[in-house]
């Protein structure tokens, strides 16, 4: 295998790997429920996005034919990530979850006296 | 574009089953396409009686113009959000915002919500169920406008132009 195709896919490993921890981070660490949907949704699309593109180049430079699998996975990945995302945000709103205080806009779904002072507790001192 | 017939309602979703049925086989053999073929008639004429009218697809350039954007802006948005929440001296503004809809088919507004949740800081949280707006929940915000400007224009209006004129 060429050097610069071994050095592509280890950096797009390395990439996906990073994006991949800081999307779990945020979804440890953020402040509250709404907040750490983020997390999940966008920077672990992206990096798993990456692993498996490096997948594919790593197969294709192995077997000598390209293969698109790895696309579909991403492409369903695609697809489900912000369903699943949506419904966790609209069941999070139908439940009333608190949000953090400084979250501005005042949606119907959540009234100003259901809201609590402080944001969801959480065991670590998150810095938000 | 192939013209719907009453054995196949729905040619580009037939046709869409086959190639995702080629690819998960990994192989291009004569029975593949038989199975495939068939399985891709069978299922649109076994389900499409659950679905909604479908659209149909006005403008396929900008379709894929609109797709390539999307994932262009899936890469920023990830930078972003990765900055966000990596960096220890941020200061989030968390918002929630009432985005008004122009789109009316059901169709097109599942693909602006999952367009939305997919880039920069948004995650479409609540569509109402006159389904005239859509609740967004976005991580740090400065300018509410801005960013309904910016979904307006980059996303719903092009959605709007390739699937309801």
């Amino acid at each position: 295998m060429p050097v610069i195709i071994e050095a592509l896919i280890s950096l797009l490993l390395v990439a996906g790997g990073i994006f991949v921890f800081i999307g779990s981070l945020g979804m440890a660490h953020l402040r509250d429920f709404y907040m750490r949907l983020h997390g999940p949704t966008k920077a672990t699309t992206l990096g798993i996005g990456c692993m498996l593109i490096a997948s594919m180049a790593y197969f294709w430079s192995v077997d000598g034919k390209p293969d698109a699998q790895e696309l579909l996975i991403t492409l369903f990945l695609f697809i489900t990530a912000p369903v699943s995302a949506h419904l966790l945000a609209k069941s999070g709103l139908h439940l009333r979850l608190k949000h953090a205080v400084k979250t501005q806009g005042h949606p119907i779904e959540l009234r100003a006296e259901e809201v609590g002072e402080k944001p969801v507790p959480h065991p670590d001192k998150g810095h938000g | 574009m192939i013209a719907p017939r009453s054995w196949l309602p729905t040619p580009v979703l037939s046709i869409l089953l086959l190639v995702v049925w080629l690819l998960l086989v990994r192989s291009y053999a004569f029975g593949q396409f038989v199975l495939g073929g068939s399985l891709a008639i069978l299922i649109p004429l076994l389900t499409h009686r659950f679905w909604d009218a479908r659209p149909l697809i006005g403008k396929p350039f900008m379709l894929l113009r609109f797709i390539f954007r999307v994932l262009g802006d899936i890469i920023t948005a990830n930078f972003e959000v990765a900055y966000l929440i990596a960096n220890p001296w941020r200061k989030l503004k968390p918002h929630f915002i009432e985005y008004p809809l122009m789109l009316e088919e059901r169709f097109t507004i599942t693909l602006l919500a999952s367009t939305i949740s997919l880039t920069p800081g948004t995650v479409s949280a609540n569509l109402r169920m006159d389904g005239k707006s859509l609740l967004i929940h976005a991580l740090n915000v400065d300018d509410e406008e801005a960013l309904i400007n910016q979904i307006r224009e980059r996303y719903e209006r092009p959605l709007k132009e390739i699937y309801e004129c």
